[in-house]
This record gives C-alpha cells, structure tokens and sequence, in this order.
C-alpha cells in the first residue's frame, strides 16, 4: 500500500526566494507526523503545495498516492485542512460552517447530519453548535474546525500551527484531541509547530526545517539520543563564553559544544558529576560563571544542534499583525 | 481538471452570502445610506436644473434614480468580486479552495451571490424613489429594469474578481476607488445626460459599460434613453459576459498563500 504522503525533492521559490529546498520524506499511514522548525522555516509552503493550494517550483508528491500536481481533486477529496488562521464564517453557526463543508464534499443528506453530530460530538461542541461562530472562543474555534477537517473523512489531516495564539490550558486540550482523534480513527496527521513541547508531545516522528531544508528526521526520542546524555549550560559573563568553548573541546568527556547568547551548552553522560569540573575550569580560567542548568536534552537542544540556533518567536511582521486583528475579529 | 460546474458549491457560496446579509441588517442600511444620500440631497439641490432632452415634466430627482441604482450596484458589485481576495486570505473561501470544487464554481457562486444582495439593495432604492416621485411605468418596465441591474451587477463582480485576482494584498483597495470606480461612475452619464459631455470625454463614456446600464435603465422606468435599449442589452451582456470570463480566466491561474 502506498504511503500516505510521499514527497521527492520538492522545491518552491517566490520570486527567486527559495522557501522549500528540495524536501524528501514520507509518511506512514495512520502516523501523526510533525514539521518542526522556526517561522519562515518553509513548514506552511511545503503544506499549501501538499493540499494543492499552490504549485510546487518543481519536485512531486503524492497524497494517498494521488499527484498532487496532476490528481488535484482527488488530492483534494483525501485531505482535510485545518489553517494557520481561521476559515470560519463568524455570521454562521457551527452548524451551518459544518453543514456547507458536508454539502461541499458531496455528503448525503442523511449522512450530513450524523457526520455533523458526531465530529461535533468527538470535539465536545455538541452543545455550541447553534451559536453564531463569532461567539466562540480561540480554542472553541479551532476545534470546530478540527471538526470540518474531519466530516468527509479524509485519510489525511493537515494542521498548520494548531495550537498558534492559544493558551496552555487550551494547548493542552487540543493535544489530547489530536492524538485521541489519530489513535481511534487512524487518520494520518501531518502538522507544523515551532513549538519544541507541541512537536515532542504529539509526534511519531519529527522532521527539523530550517530554511527550506529538512536537517533532521526522526522519532522526538532518536532525535534526543543524538545529542547523547545530558545537557549542561554555563552562562558566562562578559562574553567570554566562546573562550570557555574553546578550552572545553579539549575535553574527552565532551560531546558536543554549543555556544549562543553568552550560553556554553555541554552535552555528556552523567552531567551532574561534571558540573564541579566545568565549574572548576571557569574559575581557573578566571571566568564569571552567572548560572548552571542541567537537564535532560529536549528538541530546542536538538534544533540547536543540527542549525547552530534557537528555535524564538519572531517579531511579528506588519502583515502578521494585521493577520492577528483580523483573526481577533473572528473573520 | 473538468470543467463540469459544482452545483452544491455554487449553492453553498449562495445560501452563505444570503444568511449573512439577513442576519446583519447593519449590512443593508449601510448599502442604502450612499445612495440614498445622493438621490435625496442632489435630487432636492439640483431640482430646478434645466435638463436638455428630456420630456417637459420628468424632474431631475427622477431622472437621477436609474443613475443612483446604477451606482449603488457599481460600488456594491464591485466590492463582491474584490471581497474574494479578503476572503482568499483571511476567511470561509481559503478553505473551498482546497475543497474538491474547481474555481469556475466559486466564480460562479461568488457572482450569484453578490449579484442577489446587489439586486436587492437596486430594488430597495428603487421603492424608497417612490417617495420622490419616481413612478415605474408597467410591470415590464420594472422587469426590464430588473434585467438591466442584473447585469450591471454581474459586469462589476466580475470586474472585481479580476482586481482580486491580480491584487497580492488589500492595500490597493483605494487605488481601485479612486481610479476606476469614480471615473466609471462619472462617465457612465449617471448624474447627467453624456450628451453633455466634450466629444472626447463621450468617447470615454461609451467604452463605460455602466453607461449603458444606466441609459437601459432610464429608458425602462422613464422612457428617455440616449442609445435604442437593445443596443444597450446587448452592450451590457456583451461587457458582462467578458468581464466573467476575465475574472474566471485570472481566478482559475490564482494561487492562494
């Protein structure tokens, strides 16, 4: 059997940008799959070419085995897609969103309704279905459209940022939803997050992008292994913390070295035994150390190591912002 | 991909501009206000002008209502068809575009829509005249009219589409106010006779399809038109026909993003 999603060297360039850079991966059936990596990383292109929304520079994919270039509408009757910003109509009812989604995808009457009442039901918005959509919350709203995204059942599911501008409480429901809705119906899931705890919660297996490119592709806890052990941080004072660097890649016991911000982040087995070492080290080299922090390694060590960077919320753009008030207006 | 029409598409495009409308009257008073103030303050302001051929006894108020109509569906229409690139980005259509539905249906859907509240809001003004005079003739004139507005409207929708379409944000809104929906409005004779115009402005005028809505119109409800009314039918439909093939065309090659 085909695999859910395919995708060999897929490439999309804006006016001699490049957002996605020749991508290769797949996913398995019934997977719930993440594309991991900061804002502008090329993770919403890759997914608007998946679903067809736009042409790919050059490459193929293939949805349940259907070209997305050449099987637009069966592409299109396989997927359901939950976007970045909402897609709702706010002077419509939950319902009536719902309804105009079934009649859209050919559902038959009879079938509408019982479809309509059981993703209400799965989504817990059994009881909200007949309120206007501009009276519902951010999370209320995200889960109705989990719910739209559902109703034809597609063999893939599509969520770009779900959780974007929600808070943790709701973070953490939709989360539930997500893997609840993946375990029992075996939808596939591909998402995109730049959240680190999203990617690592949900995810069978992550693909790290940075710049258009896939750095790293694995299951969150393969990915960890990679940085082998625990993680140390030193914050020096007075930027000398590439000097620290430097001395400690001397070091056997050192595997990897990171240096960002005025940080030194050591990986090695047993990091608490050689936290006395480093400390030792930095007061011989006269060194003001500000703070020590040990912890397991979580992906934003992982995304460090493979792209020389943290994963940060950007500054929103003008365009963003006026996304963000659109949003907030409940179009 | 086919191009066989998707009829629940069109229909749900539909019935949703329908609900909307009737569940913000906000959305109808405000699509009278423009309109109304016009007819109601130049109507009254201009009511001794002389008017060059036109039969003794049709005041100016009269004479402007097909002109009013005419510009209220201009503005209305041509803000349905553009409403897709808001729509397109920020709402309820991003997510028909990933719908099995081929983008001819969702033109087609988008004009029927824009096409009935555009009507609506015509037919509105045209009651409301009543009170200034205005008298519709017979119920053939009233459905000529009728017939004129529809196309007036679906002309504009798609002349809008074709704006949205080309158009990357929203921020060329008022270019498109001021440099193609005033002039179009100015030309098309809605507030005086074209006759009056210089030669080279008339030139202008008759490449306006407005102009011949608003003369097909006049020579419904008033029985006074500058150009024989099946002239302007088939000038109209001519324009309107382009205008949806354009916005279709430009739509079908639109990627959203």
């Amino acid at each position: 059997m085909a695999d859910a999603i395919k995708v060999e060297s897929l490439v999309k360039r804006f006016n001699g940008f490049t957002a996605v850079n020749r991508i290769s991966f797949s996913v398995k059936r019934g997977e719930l799959f993440g594309l991991l990596g900061p804002n502008g990383a090329g993770k919403t292109t890759t997914i608007n070419m998946l679903s067809t929304l736009i042409r790919p520079t050059s490459g193929k994919a293939y949805i349940d085995g259907f070209d997305i270039s050449k099987n637009k509408n069966e592409v299109r009757n396989s997927i359901g897609m939950v976007f970045q910003e909402p897609a709702l109509d706010g002077k419509l009812t939950g319902r009536e969103n719902l309804y105009f989604h079934a009649m859209i995808y050919g559902l038959k009457k009879e079938e509408r309704v019982a479809r309509i009442n059981e993703v209400l039901r799965l989504v817990e918005l059994e009881d909200k279905g007949n309120f206007l959509v501009e009276k519902y919350s951010g999370g209320m709203k995200r889960r109705l459209e989990i719910a739209r995204g559902l109703i034809h059942k597609p063999r893939v599911l599509f969520l770009d940022e779900p959780t974007l501008g929600l808070d943790t409480q709701t973070r953490r429901h939709i989360w539930d939803y997500i893997k609840r809705l993946n375990r029992d119906s075996g939808v596939t899931v591909i998402l995109t997050t730049h959240y680190m705890e999203e990617a690592d919660f949900l995810c069978d297996r992550i693909a790290i992008i940075d710049h258009g490119k896939i750095v790293a592709l694995d299951t969150p806890k393969k990915l960890k292994d990679v940085l082998g052990g625990d993680v140390v941080r030193l914050e020096i004072d007075g930027g000398k913390s590439e000097k620290l660097a430097k001395k400690l890649k001397e070091l056997k016991w050192v595997r990897t070295i990171r240096t960002y911000n005025g940080f030194v982040a050591v990986t090695t087995s047993h990091g608490e035994k050689r936290i006395p070492e480093l400390i030792e080290l930095g007061q011989q080299m006269k060194l003001k150390i500000k703070s020590v922090n040990l912890r397991k390694p979580s992906l934003e060590d992982v995304f460090l190591h493979f792209t020389g960077r943290v994963i940060r919320e950007q500054e929103g753009s003008p365009i963003d912002m006026y996304k963000a008030v659109m949003r907030a207006r409940g179009r | 991909m086919r191009q066989v029409i998707h009829f629940a598409a069109v229909y749900v495009l539909w019935v949703r501009e329908l609900k909307k409308l009737f569940r913000s009257p906000s959305r109808i008073i405000g699509s009278l206000m423009t309109p109304l103030l016009f007819l109601i303050f130049l109507g009254f302001g201009l009511k001794n002008m002389a008017l060059p051929g036109t039969p003794a006894g049709t005041t100016y108020t009269v004479f402007l209502v097909p002109g009013i109509i005419g510009m209220g569906l201009l503005f209305s229409s041509t803000f349905a068809g553009l409403s897709l690139l808001m729509d397109r980005e920020f709402g309820f259509l991003k997510e028909i575009m990933v719908a099995p539905v081929n983008r001819i249906s969702i033109v087609i859907g988008r004009i029927l829509g824009g096409t009935t509240t555009g009507l609506m809001q015509a037919v509105l003004i045209l009651l409301i005249s009543l009170i200034f005079g205005m008298r519709i003739p017979s119920v053939l004139a009233f459905f000529s009219a009728i017939i004129f507005m529809i196309l007036i409207a679906v002309a504009f929708i798609g002349m809008g589409l074709v704006f949205a379409a080309k158009m990357k944000d929203t921020f060329g809104f008022n270019l498109i106010v001021n440099f193609v929906i005033f002039p179009l409005f100015f030309l098309s004779g809605a507030m005086y006779s074209i006759n009056n115009l210089p030669t080279w402005l008339r030139t202008l005028s008759y490449l306006d399809p407005l102009t011949y809505g608003v003369d097909g119109m006049r020579g419904a409800l008033l029985g006074i038109s500058t150009f024989p009314m099946p002239l302007d039918f088939f000038v109209l439909l001519f324009f309107s026909l382009i205008m949806v093939k354009l916005g279709a065309f430009f739509f079908e090659r639109v990627e959203s993003a």
